[in-house]
């Protein structure tokens, strides 16, 4: 899917968070939001999730306006921070959750359910950890088992809230790749947040610096290793 | 001697000497057997000092049945009612920013600092024969004061707390991703307070219930203001227990005490009753 971000500013009382921004992403792309912290790339991205709502500028999925869509209606899988898995369910209803959620009308039945979350479970290759608690799973495989919840619910786009930045650099590396299989193999408009700039230069095709509020390039990660537009993009990436 | 520094240099930091150790669990053992376990068993003592036959039998006095029923009755009302008002007011208090949140805060714990037989005072001036509200709802035939609804809203008042502050620092504690995560997934608001709010928070809920149920089947002072202590009618156990203490029934008296006693611990067992049977659940909510 088509994402259109048009001036969107968000600001929380008197702070500003993000200054107007725009930023087009084109279907299938694999973007990284790549910045320090306060760079306002996490509100950007929960702004187009439906977690945030902007103080103005409008967000168009596919060229329809979607400013004001609800957060249940935008089906953007969202992988959070620290994963956010529902402690007391075990793997199989976290990423049942999206499906039985659904209005009765559009509720697949228990054995579609069942099935479908075995074939995510294959996906993420953990085929067995179904019946186990998230607390029962390492780190790297409640990452796996964020990214199958949001994929079960049949996205229009993935939005990754740091995706690895709770991971020791072994496990960085393997699930780094996982998520390009991931994205190659749904086809899926993916954005995902990241501090790191060597994770944002690795994975994704398009990354978008940001800082104090502001995009400050937009570019392939070659070009903007070659080319920094700005200071502070030839800073932080020398860094 | 020498075996005694050996032992000390091992010792994990954060064990005491056991000299402490043993000080501290013997004033522990000490104040308990003293101040709860020692009271409790007297209770039990006087219960049955004329035998099983007695204290039964007094039990199925007219009266100690009447309060018996009008205890459970009460508890019924205010402690589900109660939940629900906790559960709003911690809900309002943790997810939201508002004006006033402070003073809300300190309104839920008003209950606290304020002796019971104000509260019971302020009920009797609102809803007395003599008030304008409560003089309109008597000629209505709605008595509020001397009637079932006057203690239903003292013991209201006074259990209100229990289980707001139970509830208040876990829901701070839990940050907002799993509902978010809830959201994004498609969950309506109610089905997020369904399935991940209220799971998280049961616990805490649960022991909420029960320090009110706890409070609410042996409140006396506000109880003992509005309710007339009509003997058979108004008055619940602990106020019963009272008249029949004061006119010497002290089998009666004990033994309805022994009573109020017992529902209070069946209360404590299931408590960890329910804890056992979800041994894996709460370990699993709880370990990180």
């Amino acid at each position: 899917m088509h994402i259109e971000i048009d001036e969107i500013a968000k600001s929380f009382g008197a702070t500003a968070a993000l200054h107007p921004v725009s930023l087009s992403i084109p279907s299938g792309a694999l973007v990284a939001l790549l910045g320090p912290s306060g760079s306002g790339k996490t509100t950007l991205l929960r702004i187009l999730g439906g977690l945030e709502f902007p103080t103005s500028g409008r967000v168009r999925f596919d060229g329809q306006d979607a400013t004001g869509l609800s957060v249940q209606d935008r089906r953007a899988g969202f992988v959070f921070q620290s994963y956010a898995l529902f402690r007391h369910m075990t793997v199989f209803e976290n990423i049942a959750y999206g499906l039985r959620a659904r209005p009765r009308a559009s509720r697949p039945p228990q054995a579609e359910i069942s099935r479908r979350v075995t074939k995510l479970l294959e996906l993420i290759q953990l085929p067995e950890i179904g019946p186990r608690y998230p607390t029962q799973l390492s780190g790297g495989q409640r990452q796996r088992v964020a990214l199958a919840r949001a994929l079960a619910i049949e996205p229009r786009m993935l939005l990754l809230d740091e995706p690895f930045g709770a991971l020791d650099a072994k496990v960085r590396k393997e699930l780094r790749q996982g998520l390009r299989d991931i994205h190659d193999e749904t086809g899926l408009t993916t954005i995902f947040v990241t501090h790191d700039q060597d994770e944002a230069m690795e994975l994704a095709d398009k990354v978008v610096v940001m800082s104090m509020g502001r995009i400050e390039q937009v570019g392939r990660p070659q070009d903007i290793r070659t080319r920094p537009a700005t200071p502070f993009v030839r800073d932080f990436i020398s860094a | 001697m020498s075996d005694a520094t050996h032992s000390a240099a091992f010792r994990s930091p954060t064990t005491e000497a056991p000299l402490a150790r043993w000080i501290a669990i013997g004033v522990a053992v000490a104040g308990v057997s003293l101040l709860v376990f020692a009271p409790l068993a007297a209770v039990f003592a006087e219960a049955l000092a004329k035998g099983w036959g007695a204290a039964v039998a007094s039990l199925g006095n007219r009266d100690a049945l009447s309060a018996i029923k009008l205890t459970l009755l009460i508890a019924a009302i205010a402690v589900p009612l109660n939940a629900t008002f906790g559960i709003a007011a911690a809900w309002a208090i943790t997810k939201f920013d508002f004006r006033g949140k402070a003073f809300l805060i300190t309104l839920i714990d008003l209950p606290f600092s304020v002796s019971p037989v104000v509260a019971g005072l302020c009920i009797v001036l609102m809803f007395g024969t003599n008030s304008l509200l409560g003089g309109w709802l008597v000629a209505q035939g709605y008595p509020i004061v001397f009637a079932l609804p006057g203690i239903a809203l003292a013991t209201m008042f006074v259990t209100f707390p229990f289980v707001a502050r139970e509830l208040i620092p876990v829901m701070i504690e839990q940050c907002r991703a799993e509902e978010e995560a809830a959201l994004t997934l498609g969950a309506s608001g109610w089905r997020v307070f369904r399935t991940v709010t209220l799971p998280n928070i049961r616990w805490a809920l649960l022991y909420g219930v029960l320090l009110c149920n706890a409070r609410a089947m042996g409140e006396f002072g506000a109880v003992a203001v509005v309710s007339g202590k009509i003997r058979g009618q108004t008055a619940t156990m602990p106020i019963t227990i009272e008249m029949m203490y004061n006119e010497y029934l002290s089998v009666a008296a004990f033994s309805l005490a022994a009573v109020l006693t017992l529902l209070a611990l069946l209360t404590l067992l299931l408590k960890t009753g329910l804890e056992l049977r979800h041994a894996d659940q709460l370990s699993a909510s709880h370990r990180h």
